[in-house]
């Protein structure tokens, strides 16, 4: 067990290191920034109009900065990950494979799991890196205006899951092809399919709609923003994980047997 | 140290290594010597873990290579073809994540003497702060190289270890092999020639997936040598095949080259039989004029181009020594003495 951990925060720490030594990860953090920061910018003159016409009597007495201003917010985050992290995902394994490298952590003496789960939690660290930008933001609202904590954490949970998702799929795709720009691409339509497989349920009849919506990675997510944590969207989420690391760990496997 | 059973390795309906079967005991350098395609590095890509055989099994320190992969991983050293490095660490760093996860069990201050030291031994010191990216061909495989001892394994499996370096650096890499013997159990393959006369106690020849010949270096050379071919080289523009002939021994004599200076004999001899000294008497006293008289070897490449090509090799090879090896089979583990 010790040795296992051991393993994994050594490929974890690499990963890190060479994501973040990239030019690559600081431009992209960089437009991050920048995107995130005209949502914010658009957030707040929305929030400020709302309540101002709520002073003058013309809108709602009380406007809340929680639902009115970090929710959507948040919720727009979620449309950049869609964005930017098959950019994350896309080289951690078909880098390994066009290079080369694959050789060396395939006859060193580490499991198939201890190199997936290291590579889930580097690229983890790289998406707290995207987080940890919109945490600037939100320092700023703190500074002059009064959340409340808990539905914001809640949030940040939410995001955190909900990424983790993209993350253990992305890297599962990348498993599957020595093509990086391959494996960004195909990461992004499976997640847009992830995405919008809600929409299509609704022509489908009532159970599809259900099912659909079920799967459906972003309706999982609304509550997260409202401030609600339950139990059936962490479950969703983390079934969502175990089942990307398990297909990427078989597919290390059968990609050795292939030769 | 490392025994390969019975390996066959099938992609889809291509097979690449068929039936191979061979040994290597503690300390020994073994040449894994076939042309390019013949199936060395699906081999050695078995021998290392990397892979599961198709058929067979491969033993490396006592442990099935399949069944307990992390034992036999943790016993071996391998350098792919392709060294593989990751090019925005530097050679410090890229070794001490090699030793991370091939040494976990190592304190971080063991780690870090054991890259010192191996960083020595490769000479690859001088280049500690540069990105492995960024260096030549020589250096890179040399921290490959660095990259398969960093967990001081009791075997190394080194893919075409000089491929691609200049004659200084091949050199500069063979006397480091040589000094790497011993200590641990090497296998190596190439597809040239004098690496394997130069550094290997054993050789095995592999063409199309299959074991042609499993021998040393000198016994290679020397069997295949079959019946003896003596070279003479005269000042005499005169036909001098009459005198040769009659030489007790010699079974043929042909021209081998004629100039204006001087003309040059190929004799073969019967088996066993050493006819130096009769031939070069029988040189001085017909008159002839003698320049040179040496024993025609077939070389390394000759027996090489013997065995890996079907149809007959052209040039001077002597005659004889074609019938000599009959390809083994592939469970028996020395050549077939003609």
């Amino acid at each position: 067990m010790g040795s296992s951990l051991r393993n994994i925060s050594a490929i974890a720490g690499k990963e890190l290191r060479s994501f973040y030594s990239s030019p690559i990860a600081w431009v992209m953090l960089g437009l991050f920034a920048l995107i995130f920061g005209y949502f914010f910018d658009a957030a707040i003159t929305y929030f400020a109009k709302a309540s101002m016409a709520g002073q003058m009597g013309g809108g709602p007495q009380k406007v809340n900065v929680n639902l009115e201003m970090i929710r959507p917010l948040l919720s727009n985050t979620t449309v950049l990950i869609l964005f930017l992290l098959p950019m994350v995902t896309m080289r951690t394994y078909s880098e390994e494979k066009r290079s080369g490298t694959i050789e060396l952590l395939l006859t060193s003496p580490l499991k198939d799991v201890e190199i997936i789960l290291g590579k889930f939690l580097g690229a983890m660290g790289m998406y707290l890196g995207l987080l940890a930008v919109t945490a600037v933001y939100m320092l700023i609202v703190f500074k002059y205006g009064n959340p409340a904590v808990k539905p914001l954490l809640s949030g940040y949970l939410g995001l955190l899951l909900f990424g983790g998702g993209f993350v253990a799929v992305g890297l599962f795709i990348s498993t599957l092809t020595s093509n990086q720009m391959v494996a960004g691409a195909a990461s992004f339509v499976v997640f847009l399919l992830f995405w919008i497989i809600s929409w299509l349920g609704e022509s489908l009849g009532q159970t599809m709609a259900s099912i659909m919506s079920y799967l459906s990675i972003t309706e999982h997510f609304d509550d997260f923003g409202k401030g609600i944590i339950d139990t059936k969207h962490i479950v969703f989420y983390l079934s969502f994980i175990a089942l990307g690391l398990f297909l990427a760990t078989k597919s290390v496997d059968s990609d050795r047997w292939r030769g | 140290m490392i025994e390969v059973q019975h390996l066959t390795k099938r992609y889809g309906r291509v097979t690449a290594v068929d039936d191979v079967s061979f040994r290597v005991e503690k300390g020994e350098i073994l040449g894994f010597l076939g042309p390019n395609g013949a199936g060395k590095t699906s081999t050695m890509r078995v021998i290392t873990g990397y892979m599961p055989p198709t058929e067979g099994k491969a033993v490396v320190a006592g442990f099935d290579v399949f069944t307990h992969p992390l034992e036999a991983k943790r016993r071996t050293g391998y350098l792919p073809e392709t060294p593989p490095l990751y090019p925005d660490m530097t050679v410090r760093e890229y070794l001490a994540f090699t030793a991370r996860i091939k040494a976990g069990q190592l304190s971080t201050a063991d780690r870090k003497t054991r890259v010192e030291q191996v960083m020595k031994k490769t000479r690859i010191d001088d280049v500690a702060n540069r990105q492995c990216g960024k260096l030549s061909k020589g250096y890179k495989q040399r921290v490959g190289l660095a990259q398969a001892l960093i967990h001081d394994p009791e075997v190394l499996v080194l893919d075409e270890p000089t491929a691609g370096l200049d004659p200084k650096q091949i050199t500069e890499t063979r006397d480091l092999i040589r000094s790497l013997a011993g200590d641990h159990t090497i296998v190596l393959s190439t597809h040239i020639l004098p690496e394997v006369a130069q550094t290997c106690q054993k050789v095995v020849i592999i063409n199309k997936g299959k074991v042609v010949a499993v021998d040393t270096p000198d016994n290679l050379t020397h069997q295949l040598k079959g019946a003896a071919a003596l070279y003479v080289q005269v000042g005499s523009q005169q036909d001098a095949t009459g005198v040769l002939s009659q030489v007790a021994g010699v079974r043929a004599v042909n021209v081998a080259d004629r100039h204006e200076e001087f003309v040059g004999y190929e004799i073969e001899s019967e088996p066993n039989r050493d006819i130096r000294t009769e031939v070069a008497r029988a040189v001085v006293n017909g008159g002839l004029g003698l320049l040179e008289l040496r024993p025609m070897r077939m070389s390394l490449e000759e027996i090489f181009l013997q065995l890996t090509t079907e149809d007959q090799p052209e040039g001077p090879t002597p005659a004889p020594a074609a019938r000599v090896l009959e390809p083994t089979s592939p469970t028996g583990s020395e050549t077939a003495n003609g």
